[in-house]
């Protein structure tokens, strides 16, 4: 019993010390002032490489989730003879929740699981440490730019997916199933409230951006310097990111609702 | 003042195992310093104390009147300015080519034009022997090639002290023959203070002007190449000569062979 009571402590103890280090690490990284000369070139290759490049998942993911929504939506709403209303019911549900969710997920999966491995290999390879001994700061070389570039690229994308699932309803809504433009549009523009939906869809975003970009760069900066240490970082940047935006997301839905 | 680096009393633990304990050790400027010892003795630790990557638990590490362990960030980063270190895996950046590897820290630290940073870029190269593979990426260099990069990049601003981790282990005998030259070159050359931390024997004291032989987190030798190899230490002999019996054991620890092989448990 008290051996259970021990290791429950030294588990607590590991937590509390893990979310400390992360912390640490975070404002480290975002406190010390980058010179702008430098430093922005570095966030420019990060919004290429985290956002550009999962640019291709993003429109492809978001395209097939409006199209199911749209199929579905159309099915359902006209056993209640309101088809007209799919254009209200997709947008609604595309920049609520679906829109930001699906593309920190995508993102998770696609840029912070390769944020990670990047920075584990550097360490890994030395290439962090020698960093430190040319008398250059890897938390401003090399985690800044990757924060930065995180946190700019996951509201982008996130309007995108957006944009690319309304527009796969509408494929389906419209072009296929023969429901009237006009309705589809109109309807959606009257139903959708730009503070209440758009923005607070973005403030989503920007919060599961930061969040997972955060633990990314925490993992792979603390990553154990072999190859299952790296491979080890990596899925869980993948699982704890998926796991933080999943709840931050109902911690957001409620406040935003006014639950709060 | 003759000592660049004084180490006094420096003691050092990592996950409780003791790797060094009371060690003292200076660095002469100007001249050449071994620190020898077996696998797993610390040295590179000691290279990461000296660097101030690593703060010892108990002693001090003063480099050039200044205790490094002490020091503020920015002033630590400014005493760095003036090391280099050559890392046992080179740690090349793996995206950038030869070149702007080499210009890394020409970039970093100083406001030079293009112009004149390909020109050093170039000259430290050509100490090296490889101007003409400034366009390759460090994935497309042997072993040997990599490290003589790495040690332009960290001559690249002129140290007055540079760290030496392994130079010359895993090298063939012309790589290997190339870097002991090098190393004792850039040395006499550039007026630099060099530590080299090695176990390659016959190599290191060719070229070193004092050497420490470190072994179960003491100093258990120190010399010019000459008295250490006659001193009458037999832990020492043992390391120098490579011999399997001696103070030093082969075998990790453990239980009597024929118990282990009869024994049922893993």
């Amino acid at each position: 019993m008290l051996n259970y009571i021990a290791s429950l402590g030294r588990f607590g103890m590991h937590l509390i010390q893990q979310y400390g280090q992360a912390g640490v690490l975070l404002s480290r990284t975002l406190l010390r002032l980058p010179n702008p000369r430098k430093g922005f070139p570095l966030v420019v290759q990060q919004v290429y490489a985290e956002g550009v490049l999962s640019l291709l998942i993003i429109i492809v993911s978001g395209l097939f989730i409006g199209m199911v929504v749209g199929l579905q939506g159309y099915h359902t709403l006209a056993k209640f003879g309101a088809s007209q209303e799919l254009g209200p019911l997709v947008a609604l549900s595309v920049v609520r929740e679906l829109g930001p969710v699906v593309t920190a997920l995508l993102f998770a999966g696609r840029a912070g699981s390769a944020i990670a491995a990047e920075i584990g290999l550097m360490k890994a390879t030395e290439q962090l440490s020698s960093m430190e001994m040319m008398a250059v700061d890897p938390l401003q070389r090399v985690i800044a730019p990757r924060c930065w570039g995180g946190f700019i690229s996951m509201p982008l994308l996130t309007l995108i997916f957006n944009v690319t699932a309304v527009y796969g309803a509408y494929l389906v809504g419209v072009k296929w199933l023969g429901l009237d433009a006009g309705a589809f549009w109109s309807n959606m523009q009257a139903s959708v409230d730009f503070n209440l939906d758009v923005v607070n869809g973005i403030i989503k975003s920007i919060a599961f951006g930061f969040v997972v970009t955060w633990i990314a760069v925490y993992q792979g900066y603390y990553a154990e310097p072999t190859s299952a240490g790296i491979a080890n970082a990596t899925t869980r940047t993948v699982v704890y990111s998926s796991l933080a935006v999943l709840g931050l997301d109902f911690v957001l839905t409620t406040m935003m609702i006014g639950g709060w | 003042m003759t000592h660049l680096i004084d180490i006094k009393g420096l003691s050092f633990q990592r996950n409780h195992r003791p790797i060094f304990s009371s060690v003292d050790l200076t660095i002469t400027r100007g001249k050449i310093t071994a620190i020898m010892g077996p696998s797993g003795s610390g040295k590179t630790t000691l290279l990461r104390l000296i660097g101030g990557q690593l703060i010892p638990g108990q002693g001090t590490i003063t480099i050039d009147g200044q205790v490094i362990h002490k020091l503020k960030r920015r002033s630590l980063y400014q005493l760095r300015k003036r090391m280099g270190m050559l890392f046992q895996s080179a740690g090349l950046f793996t995206h950038l080519t030869v070149f702007e590897n080499v210009a890394f820290p020409l970039r970093e630290h100083t406001q030079l034009s293009e112009a004149m940073i390909r020109n050093l870029v170039l000259l430290k190269l050509q100490m090296v022997g490889l101007r003409g593979a400034r366009d390759l990426m460090p994935s497309e260099l042997s072993g040997g090639m990599a490290r003589r990069v790495a040690l332009a990049r960290a001559i690249a601003l002129d140290p007055e002290l540079i760290m030496y981790d392994e130079p010359f282990s895993g090298q063939d005998p012309i790589s290997m023959a190339v870097l002991v030259k090098l190393v004792h070159t850039l040395n006499q050359s550039l007026g630099l203070t060099s530590i080299i931390v090695s176990h390659d024997v016959p190599e290191t004291l060719s070229i070193t002007d004092y050497a420490y032989v470190i072994s179960d987190g003491k100093v258990i030798g120190r010399g010019t190449a000459e008295s250490i190899k006659h001193t009458d230490s037999a832990q020492l002999q043992q390391f120098l000569q490579g011999l399997p019996d001696g103070p030093v054991p082969f075998h990790y620890p453990a239980i009597n062979i024929e118990q282990d092989l009869i024994g049922e448990t893993r």
